[in-house]
């Protein structure tokens, strides 16, 4: 047990280390460098331009070699330092991030943990009752197989512009700043409403389908087929069935969770919803080396722990796995 | 008797029309006898073993009369059987291996399966634990998931758990088909001790391994192309076979003491006809070496000695 957590951890170290690096080489792969997009906002004398430059590429540190901007990195990063985005200058990117990441929470978790209990509730159901099936399957394929952003234009369009009835853009009123009370927080749900139903409604579409395939596999499955012949009822036998479905569900959602931090990316660029995607897509416009790193930091970890800790909920749930931590 | 089973006919339901894979068997087990039931692949005697405890579509039932202890089994009904499965009538299923939940241990599993039929578990784990015993299975196993055990141990398992409830009549399919030979005997004799013991009164047997019945088996069924060929003692099958499909399975089997380097094994020349579209009369017709006019017309299942039935026209001439 130690041995096998030991070693999942050693490979989790790794990986963390390799995507680490990842992370810092690509955006400096990009032509041209954050100062100068920083710059070029300012739209100042050519003379006075030349002064600021080189004073923040000192002060970014972006004239030292390349080996000691990334050994200078690392030990930023060990000392919880994420450095100071260009693009939102002056401030940390720290702060930028735990000021995105309640928004992502609150669209997200909702999103994906609904989504789950619905699809696998529905696509349980429907893989016993027929005109379920008929209606469930069809539904849920097109649902499924839409694109996030296609789908979030279609509901802004549709309920936002044509039928006004939900605003389009934005975690809350133009007019109001954050502050709580209940006008706020009514805003806050009136802008949640059409973002969180854009991906609940694609996410409810996959998980509706695995299940009722997983479902229905397992119902077919040799098992189930001797307690037919054994005579026991057909509860005991889904009751199995289920819960053996409900194993490769439980990875999905560890997988979507770890992927909260990096936010939906499509659908807050199309809400202008302030979360995590929203901040990666403006940090890359604007070549902010840092705040990219620190977005996709955030991503990292997360992806990683959600994998661990399945790791660890599967040697709860499948005895298959404990099984097979003694026999490497 | 124990088992009556009276014109039983069904069939496959596929997009091509039915496939006739069981027609019109006519037959009976006695209280305490194993009947083998041996036969070529795609011969039906899977079909007939299951379509007594579980006749589910593509498989269709036609016609016929099954009765065990003088009680007439619904086979037609799934909802029906229920009450029957288990209690009066079980199966060790060909997929023994792969029966029992992955993810229950396999006490819980046998808890919750004995429940949902209105038995209580602890007032049958004293017998259960004693069955392992027998069966050589420590009472460990039921702290187990299922791939703690092996291959062997879960055959065991699942046949400590069919048996459990002294079933009249157990339907074994094939289950030494995925064992090594050592296995194979002591897996058969293990049946045959569940019968002496009395936890089943009888047994059938489905194998295509004729030297398996040979050990075990009281009666042989021979079944060629969904039609009932002959049916006798063990010994009369092995020995002096009328039919003459028998006679050539039979033949063919190795013998101990002829070096097969020399001597060629013999086989049965030709294949079994396709039960899509089988042919009219008698099915082994075409591969037949004795075939006549007559065997145009279905030969009956007739008792031409005491407990010795053949369905072949030309040894109802030669003995009438």
């Amino acid at each position: 047990m130690r041995r096998y957590l030991g070693r999942k951890l050693l490979i989790y170290l790794l990986t963390f280390f390799v995507a680490v690096t990842i992370d810092w080489l690509i955006p400096r792969f990009m032509p041209g460098n954050p100062v100068d997009t920083m710059l070029a906002r300012m739209a100042l004398r050519a003379d006075s331009a030349e002064v600021l430059r080189s004073y923040y590429i000192r002060a970014f540190k972006l004239d030292l070699p390349l080996w000691q901007q990334y050994l200078n990195f690392w030990a930023a990063l060990f000392r919880g330092d994420l450095g100071i985005s260009t693009w939102l200058f002056p401030q940390p990117v720290f702060q930028i991030i735990k000021r995105a990441v309640p928004y992502d929470l609150f669209l997200l978790l909702p999103a994906i943990i609904l989504s789950w209990i619905a699809g696998n509730r529905v696509g349980a159901i429907a893989a016993r009752v027929r005109w379920l099936d008929n209606t469930i399957l069809p539904l849920g394929y097109i649902l499924t197989a839409s694109p996030y952003m296609w789908l979030a234009i279609v509901l802004a369009w549709a309920l936002g512009n044509v039928a006004g009835i939900f605003p389009i853009a934005g975690a809350y009123g133009f007019g109001l700043r954050p502050h709580l009370s209940w006008l706020f927080i009514k805003d806050l749900l009136w802008h949640w409403f059409l973002p969180f139903s854009s991906l609940f409604l694609v996410m409810f579409g996959g998980w509706a389908i695995g299940m009722r395939n997983m479902i229905i596999y397992e119902l077919e499955s040799e098992y189930s087929r001797y307690l037919e012949s054994l005579g026991t009822p057909q509860r005991l036998i889904r009751k199995y069935a289920f819960r053996n479905a409900m194993l490769p569900q439980i990875t999905g959602l560890a997988l979507q969770l770890g992927g909260i931090v990096a936010g939906a990316l499509a659908t807050e660029i199309v809400f202008a919803y302030p979360g995590i995607g929203y901040m990666i897509l403006n940090a890359v416009q604007n070549q902010d080396y840092f705040l990219i790193q620190g977005c996709f930091l955030f991503i990292i970890t997360g992806v990683l722990l959600a994998n661990f800790i399945i790791d660890l909920v599967y040697i709860v749930v499948d005895p298959r796995t404990r099984l097979g931590m003694t026999g490497e | 008797m124990s088992l009556q089973v009276e014109n039983l006919t069904v069939y496959y339901r596929t997009l091509r029309g039915d496939v006739q894979a069981l027609e019109n068997a006519t037959f009976t087990i006695a209280d305490g006898e194993i009947m083998g039931l041996a036969g070529e692949s795609g011969c039906g005697k899977t079909t007939l073993g299951h379509s007594l405890i579980y006749l589910k579509p593509p498989m269709r039932f036609i016609e016929g009369r099954v009765t065990l202890d003088n009680e007439e089994l619904p086979i037609w009904d799934m909802e029906r059987m229920n009450e029957f499965r288990f209690k009066k009538i079980s199966i060790i299923p060909q997929y023994a291996m792969n029966a029992m939940n992955p993810t229950r241990k396999i006490g819980k599993m046998t808890a919750e399966i004995l429940e949902s039929r209105k038995v209580s578990y602890k007032a049958t784990l004293p017998e259960l634990k004693r069955r392992l015993d027998l069966v050589e299975l420590s009472h460990d196993v039921l702290n187990m998931y299922p791939i703690e055990l092996s291959g062997g141990m879960k055959q065991r398992m699942v046949m400590v758990l069919s048996t459990l409830l002294n079933p009249s009549l157990l339907i074994a399919d094939e289950i030494t088909s995925a064992l090594d030979v050592s296995t194979q005997k002591a897996v058969a004799e293990m049946l045959v001790g569940f019968r002496d013991r009395g936890f089943v009164k009888s047994l059938m047997v489905i194998t295509h391994d004729i030297s398996i019945l040979y050990q075990i088996a009281d009666s042989i069924m021979i079944m060629y192309a969904g039609q009932l060929a002959e049916k006798a003692s063990t010994q009369v099958i092995i020995h002096n076979p009328r039919h003459p499909y028998t006679k050539m399975l039979i033949g063919s089997l190795p013998k101990v003491g002829v070096k097969h380097s020399k001597q060629r094994l013999a086989g049965i020349p030709g294949k079994p006809p396709l039960l899509l579209n089988p042919p009219v009369g008698c099915r082994f017709r075409e591969r037949c070496p004795v075939a006549f006019d007559k065997c145009f017309d279905v030969p009956p299942f007739i008792e031409i000695e005491p407990g010795h039935f053949v369905a072949c026209w030309k040894e109802f001439e030669s003995n009438a």
